[in-house]
């Protein structure tokens, strides 16, 4: 709540809006104890008094009603109604959606054909057609203006508890007994209220004009009782000649709705959580560079060389060290693969090469990556767009995610080339053709016109290889590419890849998880931990003997197939957090062998032999001797 | 031995494309009549590729869907399948995504007493020893009870979902997947938890899953589920060593194993059969070496190879 009264009173507008709405309420609450004259009490004798003459403030109307009182007591009236009738709306409203939504199915359907109807109607035709069934008067008018607006809460809560009722946690309340109407309210509601709160924030305001409207027609407050429409409504005749008896309830009619508003709009933005995290701002094209430290020269190893490259993400105040300094090369024709849990920062480094961390948050601190010689940390956005696609592809994990789902697959892949290169029509489709028989889907020229939905996984994950292909890259980087993907189809996939490396002498990144990819796929093995690489290798000699306690650790964690039955080597604890590093080794908490060095300044990624470990006190012997 | 779980002829078909007056326009046999027994204390593994009905026939078996034909028993009582509180005190269900299972809305406290106050009526100082219990057995602080799940990791809010799965004293626990949204290293503490917590409580598990490493690790027996149907089901240690379903085989072969060179165990690249048009016969033929012409024209039905194994194949393999 306190939170949410901090980002209310962030937003400038929404506070004055919110300000303004105090004052007004304070006034009209006011309004008894104030020495004012009678509203009703008519004296034609002094009628049309001017603004600021003696004993009316506000000057009288048309039958020498004091003004100010009359205002007073109006916009006491006018909110009131207008209150009410947003929250007369607001509850019928959500009841009527969270049921639909939660029953679903027929009772969903009756329900909100109805509510169609009813919206079919323009909204005021609609009111008039309520108040003149019910007949003239104040009442009325607000049960009118609740009727109009209950739709807009259905049809929105509706959509919210669709949504809701098909998560898990309503059906884990379904096996611990719940009711219907118990898993409705202490499930479904508490997730509802925040949208009910939102959508209710940036009604009442229309609904305050809607009630005036009403009133102005001479169907809401009969006379004498005054509110703000009907002031209007008798000020009409005298428009010209006494325009300050218009002005005065107009103008307060503009303030309320303006007010209201603005905060109504605060208070969305300030409780809706895709606002709160941040969709609106729109990252820049290529990531925010800031590099403290001096440029590493290249050295020349590999076709692509990373050195110490820092990536952070800078958030609030707080500093996550996705990336801590990263050394890595790949040659042409090899495939490195990088193997680490989730947050140990290898995505955001396959990210961070060709600058396509979202910025903000992300910033490359330090570091260089050297492409051919070139370093492309900083190179500018013609230069990195131009080699993106052309010299370096990368292919993620959701096919789906990847893909434009209205657009043909063919017409894709053919857009991918003509943003590095002009082609014709017939020489594109052909490409396009050429390229998704390189990734083996069969009976290519007819899937060519396919859309993405229409594919199953393992094929649009094809589709992603063969983009990647489309410019004949030299370096692929290959996001956990098989993840998302049965283990039948992971087999074909991975093939594919192993064969175009071969043909193509295409060097590969490969980002993965999974100590099986890594031994059939990938030549050398990176193994990353909290940011940092931890021990790299020949993939051979790692997986037969791993030096660093954590690679060792956790490939006993890894089930093997036809092991039988049997209880698995766990690592106790949970990897540190990357905003709050510890000093030394970031394993050291979960580790079996820890001594006080370990905790102490910053242990080097050293070369042991044939590999680059960065313990300590690595493991001796093989695998099996450490099992 | 007694049966704690026994199908029988349990099946499931989905309408789909209503039409305006909501009568359907075709239908989805997700899952095909299967008959499974399961033992006291076992270990039950279900594998298969995504699609092949295995999350349907979890939601079933604890009354979220009901069947379209067949029964369940559960220690020899058939269940009435239409009331979900009745299953919660004999059999329940621990989901997938840790996280999403768990109301965001509400603390881990609400959480543990939902099923003690509405299945149990149990009052407060009951609930609350209760609640210490359980959370002693899973291994997590009781001073988390007053969080809200997205303060947990995944392998904590997973563990919560296994203590909301005991609070309910259920005998049989249906594992839907339990791991996969885990890191390994986490995954192991899991599964070593669970096996555990079988032989405290004398626990009998269904364990879902597509990773047949991890399956292989913690079950007794296997069923290996395709397109809806159980086309072998046998031993844990003899399944995936010697299988006598092709596919089985196929899966067998294409999970990446450390020291196995890469081959791509199936030349034609198939994908899985459209379920609104399901293929005659054995809906393995399309995509089978061994496929002959009685494949494509009658559906083999389990029938009982070796000591301990079924297999739903006209031409098992051989050892």
């Amino acid at each position: 709540m306190r939170a949410f009264l901090v980002l209310l009173a962030r937003n400038r507008l929404a506070l004055a809006g919110g300000v303004v709405m105090s004052l007004v309420l304070l006034l009209v609450l006011l309004t008894p104890i104030l020495p004012l004259a009678d509203p009703d009490v008519t004296n034609t004798s002094n009628r049309f008094q001017p603004i600021f003459s003696d004993g009316a403030l506000l000057g009288t109307d048309h039958l020498g009603r004091d003004l100010l009182s009359r205002l007073m007591w109006g916009t006491r009236l006018s909110l009131a109604v207008g209150f009410a009738a947003a929250i007369v709306a607001a509850t019928l409203g959500a009841a009527i959606g969270i049921i639909a939504g939660f029953y679903g199915g027929r009772t969903d359907n009756i329900i909100m054909r109805g509510v169609d109807m009813l919206m079919a109607f323009p909204y005021i035709l609609l009111a008039l057609a309520i108040v003149a069934a019910l007949g003239p008067g104040l009442f009325n008018a607000l049960i009118a203006v609740a009727a109009v607006n209950v739709p807009f809460f259905a049809r929105n809560i509706r959509g919210i508890t669709v949504g809701i009722a098909h998560k898990e946690f309503v059906d884990a309340a379904r096996l611990a007994g719940l009711s219907n109407t118990r898993i409705i309210l202490s499930e479904i509601l508490p997730n509802v209220i925040p949208v009910i709160v939102i959508a209710m924030s940036t009604t009442i305001g229309w609904m305050i004009l809607e009630t005036a409207g009403l009133s102005f027609l001479g169907l809401g407050s009969q006379p004498p009782q005054a509110d703000l429409g009907s002031m209007l409504g008798e000020a009409r005749s005298a428009l010209i000649t006494n325009p300050h008896t218009s002005i005065v309830p107009g103008m307060m009619i503009l303030i309320i709705v303006m007010s209201i508003n603005l905060l109504g709009d605060g208070v969305r933005d300030a409780l809706d959580p895709r606002l709160k995290s941040g969709a609106l701002s729109r990252p820049m094209a290529t990531t925010k560079v800031d590099r403290k430290g001096a440029v590493p020269e290249p050295t020349g190893k590999g076709l692509l060389e990373v050195q110490g490259l820092e990536t952070q993400f800078h958030v609030k105040d707080r500093v996550y060290r996705a990336v801590g300094g990263v050394d890595l090369h790949v040659e042409k024709g090899e495939c490195l693969g990088i193997i680490g849990e989730s947050g140990s920062g290898k995505s955001v480094t396959a990210l961070s090469l060709m600058g396509l961390v979202a910025s903000p948050p992300g910033v490359i601190t330090g570091g260089a990556v050297h492409y051919d010689g070139e370093d492309l940390i900083g190179a500018p956005y013609r230069r990195l767009r131009d080699m993106r696609g052309r010299n370096v592809a990368y292919i993620f994990q959701d096919p789906l995610a990847t893909l434009h789902p209205l657009y043909r697959v063919g017409d894709q892949l053919i857009e991918a080339i003509r943003s590095h290169r002009p082609i014709g029509k017939a020489e594109g489709q052909a490409k396009a053709v050429e390229l998704l028989r390189a990734v083996r889907i069969p009976n290519a020229e007819k899937r060519v016109s396919d859309y993405p939905h229409e594919m199953s996984g393992g094929m649009r994950q094809r589709v992603g290889i063969a983009m990647a292909l489309a410019n004949d890259p030299d370096i692929i980087i290959a996001d956990e590419p098989t993840t998302a993907l049965d283990v039948t189809v992971q087999a074909q996939v991975l093939t594919i890849l192993d064969d175009l490396r071969r043909s193509r002498g295409l060097a590969i990144v490969f980002i993965t998880h999974d100590f099986g990819v890594v031994a059939q796929l990938c030549d050398r093995v990176a193994v990353m931990y909290a940011g940092r690489v931890v021990e790299e290798g020949s993939t051979k000699d790692i997986l037969q003997a791993p030096r660093h306690p954590y690679t060792a650790r956790l490939m006993a964690c890894v089930p093997e197939l036809g092991g039988g039955k049997r209880r698995l080597e766990a690592i106790t604890g949970l990897p540190p957090a990357v905003d709050r590093l510890p000093e030394g080794c970031a394993f050291a908490d979960r580790c079996l062998k820890v001594q006080t060095e370990c905790r102490r300044g910053k242990i080097p990624l050293d070369w042991q032999g044939d590999r680059k470990v960065r313990c300590l006190y690595p493991e001796q012997g093989t695998r099996e001797a450490a099992e | 031995m007694t049966h704690a779980l026994r199908l029988m002829d349990v099946s499931k078909t989905f309408p789909v494309g209503r039409s305006l007056l909501g009568r359907a326009k075709g239908s989805v046999k997700a899952v095909h009549p299967v008959t499974l027994d399961v033992q006291q204390n076992e270990t039950l593994g279900i594998v298969g590729e995504s699609g092949c009905g295995k999350s349907t026939l979890a939601r079933m078996l604890v009354g979220l869907l009901e069947p379209t034909t067949g029964t369940i028993e559960i220690d020899g009582e058939a269940l009435d399948t239409a009331d979900p509180a009745l299953f919660g005190r004999k059999i329940q269900y621990v989901f997938q995504d840790p996280i999403s299972s768990l109301n965001p809305r509400k603390t881990i406290r609400q959480v543990m007493e939902a099923p003690l106050k509405h299945l149990y009526g149990m009052d407060a100082t009951e609930r609350q020893a209760r609640i210490a219990e359980i959370f002693d057995s899973v291994n997590l602080r009781e001073e988390f009870l007053d969080r809200y799940p997205h303060e947990f990791s995944g392998g904590q809010a997973q563990r919560i979902g296994i203590a909301r799965a005991l609070a309910a004293k259920a005998r049989i626990l249906i594992l839907d997947e339990p791991v996969s949204a885990l890191d390994v290293s986490v995954q192991a503490q899991v599964l070593n938890l669970l096996a555990d917590l079988k032989r405290e409580f004398d626990l009998t598990y269904l364990f879902i899953s597509h990773d047949l490493a991890v399956v292989e690790a913690v079950s007794d027996r296997i069923a290996v589920l395709y397109f809806g149907s159980v086309v072998e089901i046998g031993r844990a240690e003899d399944i995936f060593a010697t299988p006598r379903h092709p596919y089985t085989r196929l899966l067998a072969q294409s999970a990446p194993v450390v020291g196995r060179p890469l081959t791509e165990p199936e030349a034609k690249g198939m994908e899985l059969p459209d379920p609104l048009n399901p293929p005659p016969g054995c809906a393995f033929a399309a995509r089978c070496p061994r496929a002959q012409a009685r494949c494509s024209a009658e559906t083999p039905h389990l029938s009982r190879q070796g000591e301990t194994t079924e297999v739903a194949c006209f031409f098992p393999l051989d050892e």
